[in-house]
């Protein structure tokens, strides 16, 4: 009846495991009560679930991706305090929970916290900055969304129904294959990845198709500002290499399912075809990730700095430079592989000809500081501090290139330092500077800016003193992963590690502390004029909060950094909007089918982990009628009849001049 | 949105020159190209996900662990039977969105009915090979030769089940609601999707059937 679950799946001998579900469990059913008295489970339901919004959208990526750094994080506070201490001990945890604690980390790290805020940034300012009205397809938007927290969910309920995979985040066979992991750890891995990645295939079909096809009126190519140009690049690359790593998952189900021999040791499979396979996905989701955090930093500097981005044409060439080069670099992952010297020299040299790309972008960034009058508010901080942090990691990576030091260096903590230090240094300190850049434009209210700050100096101050010893006992040779170890000299580092752990962590409680002071204080925060930051692209000449079809009229752009334009000709001769502009909007109607297709998908992807049949059908069959139903509906769209948006606009013009000339300046 | 006249507002989107101008300034591209694109994107990810398991085979084309190799296995005949099922059901497929086209409800219905059994035809033949192979004792466990062909084709065969199960959802829209714009934009998705699973065969055929026959 239920496959291979049974009461031995709840470790209840496992006190660690169980006290974590257990507060999990008390914050989601505290959250849900809470919710529930108050009322507010009917207004969540229409404006937050069902939702077809981009803007709603790209917000509950965003609190996903947050939620779920807390959880990566506490993993891992867990794994360097146990390396901390596990010197001649076996720490306090034991091996096999050890290693799933690594597993897990990279995992959530890489797919539900790196991913989801990048893709719920994208979500919320491209269509913004295009000065459109939506993305390309909103209800598959929302099912890509729903798809993704599915992922994310199954993660965490293997915390107490069963267990996680201990094979490292990327479930290298054959440790991964059925002999040699019969529980259902990798199976978790393999089908909670297999959906989230139909989610963010979803995401990239959408974003690409919005960026080509639907620019307002006057948005050419080469006036798009730097995030969209790297959104493009960076949902080509989900497009092409997001079906690889499905491909690779599936064939790795199929071995342990059916008895198949993609990459078993018997029968003629290939365990370094796993190898070429998940790395030609991997390396691309690198670049994945870090593409819109280059954006981002290209607008938060350019804006901060009050001039326009140096090189833009250059920064195009560079990001699509990287979009392709992404693509023929990922044997450098394995060059102990044994491919012969011709192989890895060619792709050592690949590995660093993509610096060279990477190289120009800091550079351009060097020279819009340059000249410029710096404001040094918190998402310019990060920018900075990113760059600093970027240019280690970079160099250590060129370093990693060269296959002669790489066999000294594979898989040492070493490794671990350098991508570290790209991946949090590009990628978080981006993320970051996006949520504290665009926050007031998605809720109408500023961070606290001090709170900011300190966030910043404890997480970069932290980040230094965490990996910079990695660094150093890498090098000492200590190798990725080790539960215990016996060598003196690793010793010192590890604890430094984990005193940088604590700042980090501090950085991190300093943040969620700023989201609560500034939203206690959101009055006095309050942005009226839409502009806080005095922004040179579209996002900033519509209200913030934006109304829901994000423009009352659809911008007609003349050049590049559209809205700096707008505000220059605005500053000579006052625009007035006539009565006459205001038109008829349609937008597509909120819809379920995103949360009832996630549902599904989570009976599904539960059932097939545990081996329950024919719960794996009845999830099939209602995913099918999910979207039989969504295609039946006679009416997907809503019409918002012109004297509302004048009424909304007019509401908006009217704050937007009282805060102008409550300020003193013109705009 | 009556869709005839706004899809051709930029002139025929499939010559180069009317994506170009779709794709310059001149604002948001109207709904049919916007779901058409979008639905080209996907068929590329599609086609890239089936390139992996070509690649796959192709790795793993000798590994047959003593077994038999495809020398043995494979019935071109069976296979020409299959092609000739698959490229007809394109040929009626074509009927139907030109039927689509013209709003004639009565000749769309027989087109897509057709499509419909000559999809089946072919998965017949296709799972009889499959029952045949398992029944020889060839089947996907046998060796990872095996292993990569019972997947390329499997999921192959998948894609057309899948196919054949939007078919019929599309003809039972159309017979209750009729030429609706959002659901011609769905047929047209449609029959991209089937034209791709007939490039998608044609790959099969070659590398699969016959360079398999050469081992």
């Amino acid at each position: 009846m239920f496959g291979k679950l049974d009461w031995s799946a709840i470790p209840i001998d496992e006190p660690i495991p169980l006290f974590a579900a257990a507060v999990v469990l008390v914050a989601i059913l505290a959250v849900l009560i809470w919710a529930g008295l108050r009322g507010h489970y009917p207004y969540l339901w229409h404006e937050w679930i069902t939702s077809v919004d981009h803007k709603r959208i790209g917000v509950m990526y965003v609190l996903l991706a947050m939620v779920m750094l807390l959880r990566g994080g506490t993993d891992a506070i867990m794994m360097r305090a146990q390396q901390a201490i596990a010197f001649h001990s076996q720490g306090y945890l034991p091996p096999e929970h050890f290693n799933q604690i690594f597993s897990a980390h990279g995992t959530i790290m890489i797919f539900f916290v790196g991913m989801p805020f990048v893709i719920g940034l994208m979500n919320l300012i491209v269509p913004l900055q295009l000065g459109v009205r939506d993305v390309a397809f909103p209800t598959l938007n929302s099912v890509g969304f729903w798809l993704t927290s599915t992922g994310a969910l199954l993660v965490n309920i293997s915390l107490v129904i069963g267990e996680f995979a201990r094979t490292g985040w990327l479930a290298f066979p054959p440790l991964s294959e059925l002999a040699y992991s019969p529980s259902v750890g990798v199976d978790y891995y393999a089908w909670s990845l297999i959906i989230s990645g139909v989610g963010t295939l979803i995401a990239g079909i959408n974003l690409v198709t919005t960026v080509l096809k639907l620019r307002t009126k006057g948005m050419s190519y080469l006036r798009m500002p730097m995030f969209c140009w790297t959104t493009l690049a960076s949902n080509l690359l989900i497009i092409a290499a997001f079906p690889i790593l499905t491909a690779t998952l599936v064939m790795l189900v199929l071995d342990r399912y059916l008895g198949f021999h993609f990459f078993t040791n018997e029968a003629g499979g290939n365990v370094m075809m796993f190898m070429n396979l998940i790395w030609a996905w991997g390396h691309p989701e690198v670049y994945i990730l870090v593409l819109p955090a280059f954006g981002i930093f290209s607008e938060v500097v350019s804006t901060f700095s009050g001039k326009p981005l140096f090189g833009y044409r250059s920064m195009v060439l560079a990001t699509m430079a990287i979009c392709i080069i992404s693509f023929m670099v990922w044997l450098h992952h394995f060059f102990t592989m044994g491919a012969g010297p011709d192989v890895n020299a060619i792709f050592g040299i690949a590995s660093m000809i993509i610096a060279v790309p990477t190289g120009v972008k800091i550079y351009n960034w060097l020279f819009t500081m340059f000249g410029g009058r710096i404001r040094f508010a918190t998402p310019m901080m990060w920018s900075i501090g990113f760059m600093v942090t970027f240019i280690i990691g970079g160099l250590t990576g060129v370093l990693l290139a060269v296959p002669p030091a790489d066999f000294l260096l594979h898989n040492s903590l070493f490794l671990v330092a350098h991508f570290h230090n790209v991946i949090i240094g590009g990628v978080l300190f981006g993320a970051f500077a996006g949520y504290t850049y665009w926050f007031p434009k998605a809720f109408g209210f500023r961070l606290h800016e001090g709170l900011g700050k300190a966030a910043f100096w404890l997480s970069f101050i932290g980040f230094y003193v965490t990996f910079i010893p990695l660094y150093a006992a890498g090098m000492l040779g200590m190798t990725r992963r080790m539960q215990h170890y016996d060598v003196a000299a690793w010793r010192p580092w590890m604890i430094a590690a984990g005193i940088g752990t604590v700042i980090m962590s501090a950085g991190i409680i300093v943040q969620i502390l700023q989201l609560a002071v500034s939203i206690r204080r959101r009055d006095a925060l309050r942005d009226a004029t839409g502009d806080p930051w005095d922004g040179r692209s579209l996002e900033w000449a519509t209200s913030s909060p934006p109304p829901v079809f994000n423009f009352a009229i659809m911008p007609n752009v003349a050049g590049n950094e559209a809205y700096w334009m707008m505000k220059a000709v605005a500053k000579q001769q006052t625009l007035k909007t006539r009565e006459t502009d205001y038109r008829d909007i349609e937008m597509p109607r909120n819809s379920p089918t995103g949360f009832v297709c996630a549902f599904f998908a989570t009976v599904m992807g539960f059932a097939l982990i545990w081996h329950i049949w024919w719960m794996v059908i009845a999830g099939f069959i209602g995913a099918f009628a999910t979207f039989v139903i969504f295609a039946w509906r006679d009416h997907d769209e809503y019409v918002i009849p012109a004297q509302e948006v004048a009424r909304i606009d007019h509401i908006h013009l009217a704050e937007r001049g009282a805060a102008i000339n409550l300020a003193g300046s013109p705009a | 949105m009556t869709d005839a006249t706004l899809s051709y507002e930029y002139g025929d989107p499939h010559h180069l020159g009317g994506l170009v101008s779709a794709a310059s300034a001149q604002g948001p591209a109207p709904k049919r190209i916007v779901t058409a694109y979008g639905f080209w994107i996907f068929l590329l990810s599609d086609i890239v996900m089936f390139s992996c398991f070509f690649a796959a085979y192709a790795v793993l084309l000798g590994q047959t662990a003593g077994g038999p190799s495809g020398s043995q296995l494979f019935n071109l005949g069976n296979v020409a039977a299959e092609t000739a099922f698959l490229l007809l059901s394109s040929f009626t497929c074509g009927l139907a969105s030109i039927a689509a086209d013209t709003r004639n409800g009565r000749w769309y219905q027989a087109g897509m009915a057709a499509t419909a059994l000559l999809g089946l035809c072919f998965l017949a033949l296709e799972a009889r090979e499959f029952s045949d192979l398992v029944a020889r004792g060839a089947g996907p466990t046998r060796s990872a030769f095996l292993s990569a062909f019972f997947t390329l084709v499997g999921c192959h065969g998948l894609h057309v089940s899948a196919g054949i199960l939007w078919l019929l959802t599309m003809m039972a829209q159309v017979f209750a609601k009729g030429f609706r714009a959002d659901i011609l934009r769905r047929q047209l998705c449609f029959a991209l999707f089937w034209h791709a699973l007939d490039i998608i065969w044609v790959a099969i055929f070659s590398v699969v059937y016959l360079v398999g026959s050469g081992t």
